[in-house]
């Protein structure tokens, strides 16, 4: 008996695939429009992961700039790096002298002249904190932050974060977009799916009714058009990632020209196996349950007549 | 044993095909259906075959109760059924043994065992080595013997056959009667609906004459109302 139910779901499966081969154009059709539905989510959500890691430098992009009072001696200086340095969540603290600031300031602003009319030195010495990547939250900064203020040798604690709270707000944007693409797209896939099989089953009427009428149980009726949902889906999945593929390849050699302008070695990396999997398999899922909807509005209307 | 009781059946059109029919079949039996086009001969196979249901009063086949048949117990109802159409009905695009095969693939059959029994049925109908044809390579008598193979071969207990013979010449027409007769007699029971009375003469079984839906009698031989039809 097991031997004879699995050799009817290999018969439905071969099935199906055949008929979807004998018929290479619209097959191919339904499952470039399927494609393209499916590469919308997977393309965002390639773009996310390649953003996070073309992003992953920003602890360093976060230190702060802590300033202090010009009367502060370099020997305390010192002393509150070494302070810092016992902090959770501080990587590495750089103490800039103000002699040193000052000699580079000299160097690089074209007004060496200038400074070497003034009594002293106006520059104070600076820490430089270099933050965990653990410690790079908004919350994590605001405490370290907060720990230099309260310190009586700081003037100012300088923390340039905007510009990240804007792309993390950004990044958190198009998970969303993402989410919702994938829902709205993923409705558009059972309905085109439930359109095909629709149309399939009043091409097979005829036949249809003569399985019925020999004892064919909707599930065994059911069946081939199930496979044939997800092997539609199946095909989408697998055009959309050559959809995807195609276009991260074009975008590659742009996208290392902008990253080296920056002086990053970034390179855009294409779907990993397991988007590739999941979209697979959410496809072929899709597939599947488009084809199961459509098929019980539909066969079930279907009796045998003479 | 199919029994009629008091069976009317109306269709949605307004049109009463058959008008409280009663009557009853043996199990084993061979009857045949006789009347004029229209008398209500197809109506009663399709009450037997679940394709339509009463509406007034009892089909019973085998003491189930047709009518009150829910749909879920249909499938496994007609894998007790051969049906034979007219029209022979064959998926035009399946080879012959696909065609024929269909009854037992619908009821799980092993592959070992479908393969020994589509070519004992198409042994019994004289079309051996035709099992990778398509239909329509097949002459219309062909196309009636891989109906009739289907049929049967998943060793039904009732065989209802709808002129099975229109299409065929007197000859095959005897022939495919012949069949029928070898089915009944490994108690297979079986229900012809013909007009052709030449072939009902021929084969001395019991016939049930209906007339504008109405059963007129029962016997050996047609009735004489119904010879006088023709």
């Amino acid at each position: 008996m097991l031997s004879g139910y699995i050799a009817h779901h290999l018969r439905a499966l071969l099935g199906s695939a055949g008929r979807l081969a004998r018929a290479p154009f619209a097959t191919f059709m339904t499952a470039l429009v399927i494609a393209l539905a499916l590469a919308t989510p997977l393309g965002l959500a390639v773009l996310v992961r390649n953003a996070l890691a073309a992003t992953g430098g920003f602890a360093a992009a976060m230190d702060l700039s802590v300033y202090l009072h010009a009367s502060v001696p370099l020997s305390r200086a010192q002393a509150l790096a070494h302070a810092a340095r016992a902090r959770a969540g501080v990587a590495a603290v750089d103490v800039i002298s103000a002699d040193d600031a000052l000699q580079e300031f000299r160097r690089y602003s074209g007004f060496g002249d200038a400074l070497a009319a003034l009594p002293g030195n106006p520059l104070p010495n600076v820490l430089r904190v270099h933050p965990t990547a653990q410690a790079s939250s908004a919350q994590a900064l605001a405490a370290l932050r907060n720990w230099f203020a309260s310190r009586p040798e700081v003037e100012v604690v300088q923390v340039d974060a905007d510009w990240v709270r804007r792309f993390n707000a950004l990044l958190e944007l198009l998970r969303r977009v993402l989410w919702v693409a994938g829902a709205v797209l993923s409705a558009a896939v059972l309905v085109v799916v439930g359109n095909t099989i629709r149309l399939e089953i009043a091409n097979r009427r005829a036949e249809i009714e003569v399985v019925k009428l020999v004892g064919g149980s909707d599930a065994f009726v059911r069946r081939p058009f199930l496979y044939t949902g997800a092997l539609y889906g199946a095909t989408g999945a697998l055009l959309a990632w050559a959809v995807v593929a195609a276009a991260l390849l074009a975008l590659q050699g742009p996208v290392s020209d902008l990253a080296q302008a920056y002086g990053s070695r970034f390179g855009i990396a294409g779907p990993t196996l397991p988007e590739a999997g999941l979209t697979l398999g959410a496809g072929t899922l899709l597939g599947w349950l488009g084809a199961w909807v459509s098929a019980a509005r539909h066969l079930h209307s279907i009796e045998p007549r003479e | 044993m199919i029994v009629f009781e008091r069976v009317t059946k109306r269709y949605p059109n307004g049109r009463e095909a058959l008008t409280g029919a009663s009557f009853s079949i043996d199990t084993g039996e061979m009857v045949f259906l006789t009347g004029r086009s229209g008398a209500g001969k197809s109506t009663v196979l399709k009450l037997i075959a679940l394709i339509e249901r009463p509406t007034r009063g009892t089909v019973s086949v085998d003491g189930l109760n047709l009518g009150q048949m829910r749909p879920h117990r249909l499938p496994a109802y007609r894998r007790m059924l051969g049906v034979v159409f007219q029209e022979h009905r064959l998926l035009a695009d399946r080879p012959v043994f696909d065609n024929v095969a269909l009854p037992l693939v619908v009821s799980g059959a092993k592959p070992a065992e479908v393969d020994k029994r589509v070519r004992a049925a198409l042994d019994q109908v004289g079309l051996r080595g035709r099992e990778p044809m398509l239909p329509n390579e097949l002459s219309v008598g062909e196309q009636q013997r891989v109906g009739i193979a289907r049929a049967v071969v998943a060793r039904p207990r009732v065989l209802i056959a709808d002129e099975p013979t229109g299409n065929l010449d007197p000859d095959l027409a005897l022939e495919v009667m012949r069949l029928f007769k070898r089915f009944q007699d490994v108690g297979v029971t079986v229900v012809v609906a013909t007009h052709d009375l030449h072939l009902v003469q021929q084969f001395g079984q019991r016939s049930i004459v209906l007339e504008a839906g109405r059963v007129l009698g029962s016997g050996e031989a047609p009735l004489p109302s119904m010879t006088a039809s023709r």
